[in-house]
């Protein structure tokens, strides 16, 4: 066997209280890495995922101290070294490329200068040769005409070529081993599906390490040869991606794995229980033992050693007993006959013309969003799902008067009007829409307790107060399962997913008619993620809520909808039950979206249907999927507004592209519509 | 409250700007008692005296005791300008908030009045108002407050600004609530921190204001010992008889830095950058 490249013989590290405690983030952990070797450590938020690629580089965050231990990269003991030699290594044999690319990059010099600079630093070349091997390495990173990009600055570029740039700039240095911390979050699954794709080919041909480090399994899945799953500061297991994804022996990964929602597979995954041991707290049992469904009182005595099972190693004595089935539930559908709320050919539009422009008359851009509509039923949960930019998130705030409409009609079941903002709607209209909001972080007052943040909404609508309020808030957290000795506390105080929690009591507070759900799940660790989204189909078949459930992830949109609408570019794409929008035939944007998925599943892999880019704004005539459609069948695509085709009940497919139902499998094309020979 | 006063002197730079600040607060309270002798009498006897056991700081030359003085010379600057950090604070605090949330053309064009304060010369403009109105505390505190308000105004609304765009407060629009509670549970609550460390420092350029006042002839008259004034009329013999200007300066200026020191700690205590908090 080679060397490893790095190797971590059995570090430990954390805090040092004053008293001399010590408060460990890492304990004990062993991992090597071979030279060209993909590695990918994923955890949930706290389970030191980040601190253990840190650590590779011999750097740790302000505060921690090296218990024991030692982290060997390329034969250099890299906390024995001093600083001088280790920040010479770092960056030019092994190389950072942090989770927001887009802020890593220095905003005000060009992309060229940057990597110049790069080279400068870990090379020996002449100005004259920086230059051209700037050019070489933005080819390298197949970003379009590096002359071109190498004169721009970071915001002009997009999410995945800012993110291919600061690949660029790593490889300045011809690293031997990138370390990437969270590559993906936050880009859409279009580019993310491109980035790892490009990540991986460039590991592959450049023979480069690469340590990965995610909270998304999907993600390591597909970029990683090896997986370490990390749970409270430890390995738990770790050995080939394959296998482990295949047949997890750890319950932690088994439970991570099943809390996961899959494309192909309807309703809610299984929600682990409980949380992890906080950080830095001394462990005398299993870190996993309140969160097992296998615990039993020999876990208790002691923390279980990692043991080698094939090729994986495991933390668990009991890894070969047959795992207890993790069952996803069907959602039960609650859907009524009675309309909830109806959108009619909307359109939203946040340019406000200039003095000049009104002047000189200047045709206004294509709305935001344009000729939405759709029906929400009672009980029902229409999930929005698009990238960025697509428009989601305006809808919802239009529905919520925080955004005006310029056209079109918003009316609840009762015909009641919702197009007027929020300072022309009624008390009463109020109470009916609610929102929950994408980060319950933001969207809780930091200063204010938990009751008092329950109570807001039942003063404000019910005019309740005092005890019989209280009452009521406590109630409320109760139906979301939070104990009521919650309510004086703050929510500095709250995990992420009760924080959600609250969010989710407070929208309720006001038993509202429709609820708004923008983004609610996408902050949180998957794991929480299966429970909030439990929490909501709950409440819906309790209290027959209707739903608009605005995701970017599309596995977690089909486990919890009814009906789904496809939005690109604020235009509705494809909508339709959920069952017949996720399969054949789609809508070429729908499709894209599709096979871009990353499942943690070894066996898929992505299928890169439109090219990576980021449209700014919607094009002005046609189709709105027109710049990227790998299906383009001819000029109709840009001129004339694709035609709304019925396939089966209530399944709408906006698009050129004749999609009969017989032919539904093999997409076919009009013969009235094919370019003239 | 005890927590955030042990964190403050838990630093040097906490302690000591805690220390100097109480101290000159203990001082002007008790001045009657510690002071030797009567600030305003004087004694033809002992004019231009150097320091000496019986006077510690020397005499003026006007024969006062300068060691008493100089004890005295806080009281009324620290009440005033006190007074007018208050003002200041409150007046600039809440239209900071108000615009901070409301935005808008409202927003847009009190900013620019704003902006037109900020750009006068204020110590000429308040020379004017105090000519007009006279020179009494009556006059200072509300204009040495209205000017310093506007500044907090600036720097209170940049923040509330950044808080009105949290999603905590466009929930609460989006729930329906009026402008009064949204100012006052979810906005002011987030903001009372900056409010405090922002008051604490007008508060030092002020001293430095009205020391600059009584200075010219319009903040103390004489005979009231005040540290400006002394420092004005001891001026010409700078040379010669130094402990007149000498003791008057240090004592402003360590109560200065003292407030600067714990302005700074407080705003750290808080978890507070104050480039933040006081860029204007």
């Amino acid at each position: 066997m080679t060397e490893p490249l790095i190797k971590i013989e059995d570090l430990s590290l954390g805090f040092t209280a004053k008293d001399g405690r010590q408060a460990p983030i890492l304990r004990g952990l062993s991992l090597e890495l071979a030279p060209g070797e993909t590695l990918g450590i994923v955890g949930e938020s706290g389970s030191g995922k980040s601190t253990v690629a840190l650590a590779m580089m011999g750097y740790l965050k302000p505060g921690l101290s090296v218990f024991r231990g030692r982290a060997v990269f390329d034969g250099n003991d890299m906390f024995a070294l001093p600083e001088k030699q280790r920040a010479r290594l770092r960056g030019s044999s092994i190389a950072l490329i942090p989770q927001n690319a887009g802020q890593a990059l220095t905003p005000t010099l060009k992309i060229g200068q940057q990597i110049g600079e790069a080279l400068r630093l870990h090379t020996a070349l002449t100005a004259g040769e920086r230059g051209i091997k700037v050019l070489e390495l933005l080819n390298r990173v197949r970003l379009p005409s590096p002359e071109d990009i190498a004169k721009r600055y970071p915001h002009e570029l997009s999410g995945g070529q800012q993110q291919r740039a600061a690949v660029a700039m790593a490889l300045a240095g011809n690293a031997k081993a990138l370390l990437l911390d969270e590559p993906t979050t936050g880009l859409d699954v279009t580019t993310q599906a491109h980035i790892l794709e490009f990540l991986r080919s460039l590991a592959k041909e450049l023979g480069v390490a690469m340590i990965y480090v995610s909270h998304d399994l999907g993600v390591i899945a597909r970029a990683a040869d090896r997986v370490a799953v990390m749970y409270a500061g430890m390995l738990v297991e770790e050995g080939p991606t394959a296998e482990v994804l295949r047949a997890p022996n750890h319950p932690y990964t088994r439970g991570l794995l099943a809390s996961i929602p899959r494309l192909g597979e309807p309703g809610i995954p299984a929600s682990m229980p409980g949380m992890p041991p906080a950080v830095g707290s001394e462990l005398t049992a299993c870190a996993f033992i309140d969160r097992c469904p296998q615990a039993r009182t020999a876990c208790r005595d002691g923390v279980p050693q990692l043991e080698r099972r094939g090729g994986v190693r495991v933390r668990c004595p009991f890894a070969g007993e047959p795992a207890p089935e993790h069952v996803t539930a069907l959602r039960e559908p609650q859907v009524q006959e009675a309309r909830a709320l109806e959108l009619r050919d909307v359109a939203i539009s946040y340019h406000k013309p200039g003095l000049m422009e009104r002047w000189l008359k200047k045709p206004e851009p294509a709305p935001t969003v344009d000729r939405a509509g759709f029906i929400l039923k009672k009980g029902e949960t229409l999930g929005l799902v698009g990238e960025s930019g697509s428009g989601k998130s305006t809808i919802l705030r239009a529905i919520a008067g925080l955004a005006g409409t310029r056209k079109g009609s918003v009316t609840l079941g009762d015909g009641e009007s919702l197009n007027a903002p929020v300072a022309g709607r009624g008390r009463e209209t109020l109470r009916k829409v609610q929102m929950i909001f994408q980060n319950a972080d933001a969207s809780l007052n930091p200063r204010q307790s938990i009751g008092e943040i329950l109570m807001a909404p039942l003063k404000l609508y019910f005019g309740l107060k005092g005890a019989e309020a209280q009452a009521r808030a406590e109630a409320l957290l109760e139906a979301v399962r939070l104990p009521a000795r919650y309510m004086p506390r703050f929510p500095g105080q709250l995990s992420g997913g009760e924080k959600q929690r609250v969010g989710v009591a407070r929208a309720f507070a006001a038993n509202p008619e429709v609820t708004l759900c923008d983004e609610v799940t996408s902050a949180l660790d998957v794991s929480v993620q299966a429970a909030a989204l439990a929490l909501l189909t709950r409440l819906q078949k309790e209290n027959g809520s209707s739903y608009i459930f605005v995701s970017h992830d599309l596995a977690v949109v089909r486990a919890v909808s009814d009906r789904v609408a496809v939005l690109y570019q604020g235009r509705i794409c494809e909508t339709g039950p959920a069952e017949q929008v996720y399969a054949p035939p789609y809508h070429p944007y729908t499709q894209t979206l599709m096979g871009a998925v990353l499942e943690p599943d070894p066996d898929t892999a992505p299928i890169l249907l439109a090219n990576d880019m980021s449209e700014k704004a919607p094009p002005a005539t046609g189709c709105p999927f027109q710049r990227r459609c790998a299906k383009r069948i001819g000029s109709i695509c840009d001129t004339v507004v694709p035609p709304a085709q019925e396939l089966q009940s209530g399944h709408v497919i906006h698009c050129h592209i004749q999609m009969s139902g017989t032919e539904a499998e093999k997409i076919g094309v009009a013969p009235e519509l094919l370019p003239a020979e | 409250m005890r927590k955030l006063i042990a964190t403050i002197a838990s630093k040097p730079s906490g302690a000591l700007g805690l220390g100097l600040t109480l101290f000159h607060l203990v001082l002007a309270v008790l001045a009657p008692w510690i002071a030797p002798f009567d600030p305003t009498v004087q004694n033809a006897d002992a004019i231009l005296l150097p320091p000496n056991a019986t006077h510690w700081m020397g005499t003026d030359t006007l024969g006062r005791d300068v060691f008493s003085r100089v004890v005295h010379g806080g009281r009324l600057a620290i009440a005033v300008t006190f007074s007018a950090a208050v003002v200041a604070t409150l007046w600039g605090g809440f239209a900071g908030i108000f615009f901070g949330t409301v935005g808008g053309r409202v927003d847009e064009y009190s900013m620019r009045i704003a902006d037109a304060f900020l750009s006068m010369p204020w110590l000429l403009f308040l020379l004017l108002i105090i000519s007009i109105g006279g020179a009494g505390p009556l006059t200072i505190i509300p204009t040495l407050g209205f000017f310093y308000g506007v500044a907090v105004l600036r720097v209170v609304r940049g923040a509330a600004m950044q808080i009105s765009a949290r999603d905590f407060v466009t929930a609460a629009k989006a729930r329906g609530e009026a402008l009064w509670p949204i100012l006052t549970r979810e906005m002011f609550p987030n903001l009372s921190d900056i409010l405090l460390v922002e008051g604490a420092m007008r508060w030092s350029w002020m001293l430095l204001a009205f020391s600059s006042l009584s200075f010219l002839g319009f903040g103390a008259t004489p005979p009231t010992p005040d540290w400006g004034l002394m420092v004005a009329q001891e001026r010409g013999l700078l040379s010669t008889a130094p402990w007149g200007v000498f003791w008057p300066c240090v004592a402003l200026s360590s109560l200065i830095i003292g407030i600067n020191l714990l302005a700074d700690a407080v705003g750290k205590a808080l978890g507070l950058d104050r480039a933040t908090a006081a860029a204007v």
